[in-house]
């Protein structure tokens, strides 16, 4: 009796609770689920990217010196003024040299050194870490070594003394604009910090590429060496070096912090977007509206050469489509 | 196949003989030389005096001034050891946070099934074509409107959304073995449990590559330190250290040790942690 009775109370409970489980916290709730993991993501996002991205379209086409709440709509005004009468043309120039000097050479070099790596029977770990060291090192303390040490540019500076072995002159290589000695401090600095980070890339890639390619090749008679590299590791290595392309590109059109510390915001010279947006912005004239107009022009740049690449060399999709 | 196999093995050893074998060796050396020539000097010119860094007579070995590391801390107009300090505070919770927030958005839109779920996605897929760098000047519009300027929230809090990191973590557990969660959640684990007790322990390594990834960005990030933190107590180690070059206020010995040594607890992340950091990089450099 006891039995019966103690079955027929504690029967409905656990249907009562297999019924409430799903519901209770809402634990099984996909909805809410949903929102409690992404909800503080999708709240910081918004607060964080999206307002200042369409805030920073809104004070475009207002007159927003010293204010961020202007009143007074001037429409294109601020483009206007920052691609005419400031230094912003300029800085896209310097941008474009920059990028056609050090997207070539970063893509040669780290493509080099992966396949030096690669080929390493003993120590490799060693020498991969060597090339990738520099990644750990902030282009601020980079810029005081080339600055103070290797081009210094007096003539017990690093540089100047390896070069007066071989009875070259003293050059100073930040001092003037003409001749531009100064890219070879820039470049050389951006060299050795972000090769070995684009070398991991490509050591990646290389040990993607499956072993028969190249034993098909040798019964066809390629020989290892100049032919192999060229008909099966290049373009295996396509997509890869596409993607590596377009990151140095757009690392290339975010450069400030070497400028910045090297050549200065003083110089008239060799400034880049950035700093330009830099001094419109938040130098003595605090002109929001036609550094925002600005960077509006820098962003609508920099997803052109995304979308362009993407469609002219596939972007990541070479790997899936083979 | 079994055939051509052990053919082509021969093949390649006979092309890389002693001299092919050492003519790489002496290259690859060659090559991590130079690599290491800046990592000699910054140590160098820290231990030495001034005269030994600018002086006619350049010595390969300098005289080893370990006072330097005193001096430095002790210098009363500098305050880098404050910077230190804030650079550790804030690239520390600057991981953390993002560790924390971005893994749990991209758990949420990999695998949890809510309708808009694809919307949500392509909006934070819109956030990539944007590069940070670009919105600095809005960006400190609006936290300098929140009064954050020269505070570790307005240096910490708006890097912690980042497109970039969830989209990745969206990635990595898209390819996470949905049984293991399953086999939980038939147990009686809610989304949120099946993630804290099956799904993070067993990503430690890929939260590992993630970590030291946002970490170093964020001791070495200057941009928007530079752009935030006007007063000098508040400068992150990066910040100082770009006022020691633009400014020339301190002797060269000092700034090469201040260099020294903001590049050395990295350089110990980075030996320690580079297994993961590789494999992170490999992983999910640019797969995506």
């Amino acid at each position: 009796m006891s039995t019966t009775t103690t079955r027929g109370v504690a029967q409905p409970a656990p249907a009562k609770a297999s019924k409430a489980r799903p519901r209770r916290g809402l634990r099984g709730n996909p909805t809410f689920n949903f929102w409690l993991f992404t909800g503080p993501f999708l709240i910081g996002l918004v607060i964080f990217v999206f307002v200042p991205i369409f805030w920073s379209v809104w004070l475009s086409f207002f007159d927003a010196r010293y204010t961020v709440t202007p009143s007074h709509f001037i429409g294109f005004d601020n483009y206007k003024q920052i691609l005419t009468n400031s230094g912003f043309p300029d800085s896209l120039l310097t941008f474009s040299v920059f990028a056609a000097f050090i997207v070539p050479t970063t893509w040669a070099l780290s493509l080099g050194l992966a396949l030096l790596v690669h080929r390493l029977r003993f120590m490799r770990a060693f020498f991969r870490s060597v090339f990738f060291l520099p990644t750990a090192v902030s282009y601020v303390a980079a810029s005081l070594i080339w600055k103070m040490s290797i081009f210094s540019g007096v003539r017990f500076g690093l540089m100047n003394t390896f070069l007066g072995w071989f009875g070259v002159e003293n050059i100073a290589y930040l001092a003037n604009p003409s001749p531009p000695w100064y890219w070879v401090v820039i470049v050389s600095l951006r060299l050795w910090i972000q090769s070995g980070f684009y070398m991991i890339l490509f050591l990646a890639a290389l040990q993607n590429i499956p072993g028969e390619l190249y034993e098909a090749a040798a019964i066809d008679g390629a020989k290892p060496g100049w032919q192999t590299f060229r008909y099966i590791t290049l373009p295996q290595l396509r997509a890869t070096s596409t993607a590596v392309i377009l990151l140095l590109l757009i690392a290339a059109y975010q450069a400030f912090d070497e400028f910045f510390n090297i050549i200065t915001l003083k110089a008239t010279w060799a400034q880049t977007p950035l700093m330009e947006l830099y001094k419109t912005a938040l130098g003595t004239n605090q002109d929001y509206g036609a550094g925002s107009a600005g960077a509006v022009i820098l962003s609508l740049l920099i997803c052109l050469v995304t979308l362009i690449q993407g469609k002219f060399m596939g972007f990541g999709r070479g790997e899936e489509g083979k | 196949m079994t055939t051509t196999t052990p053919q082509v093995g021969k093949r390649r050893k006979k092309g890389r003989g002693v001299l092919g074998n050492s003519g790489l060796y002496v290259a690859v050396g060659i090559a991590a030389l130079l690599f290491l020539i800046p990592f000699y000097l910054i140590v160098r010119n820290a231990l030495s005096t001034d005269l030994e860094i600018t002086g006619e007579n350049w010595k390969v070995l300098p005289s080893f001034q370990w006072g330097n590391i005193s001096e430095l801390f002790d210098d009363p107009t500098v305050e880098f050891g404050r910077s230190m300090v804030n650079s550790l505070i804030v690239a520390v919770s600057a991981t953390l946070g993002t560790l924390l927030v971005c893994s749990l958005a991209g758990y949420g839109l990999a695998r949890i099934p809510y309708k808009h779920a694809d919307k949500v996605f392509y909006a934070v897929l819109a956030t990539l074509m944007v590069p940070t760098a670009v919105t600095f000047v809005p960006s400190f519009v609006l936290v300098s409107s929140l009064g954050w300027v020269d505070t570790y929230r307005g240096l910490i809090i708006p890097g912690l959304f980042s497109g970039f990191t969830c989209f990745l973590f969206r990635q990595y557990f898209l390819g996470f073995p949905k049984e293991l969660e399953e086999a939980a959640r038939v147990d009686g684990l809610g989304y949120w449990g099946a993630y804290w007790r099956i799904v993070v322990p067993n990503s430690l390594n890929f939260f590992a590559a993630i970590a030291t990834i946002t970490f170093i960005s964020a001791w070495n990030s200057f941009l928007w330190p530079l752009v935030l933190a006007q007063d000098p107590s508040s400068w992150t180690v990066q910040v100082a250290l770009s006022s020691f070059i633009t400014n020339q206020t301190v002797n060269f010995h000092l700034i090469f040790m201040a260099a020294a040594i903001s590049i050395l607890p990295l350089v110990f992340v980075f030996l320690f942690l580079q297994r993961w950091l590789v494999q992170g990089i490999a992983q999910t450099g640019i797969k995506g």
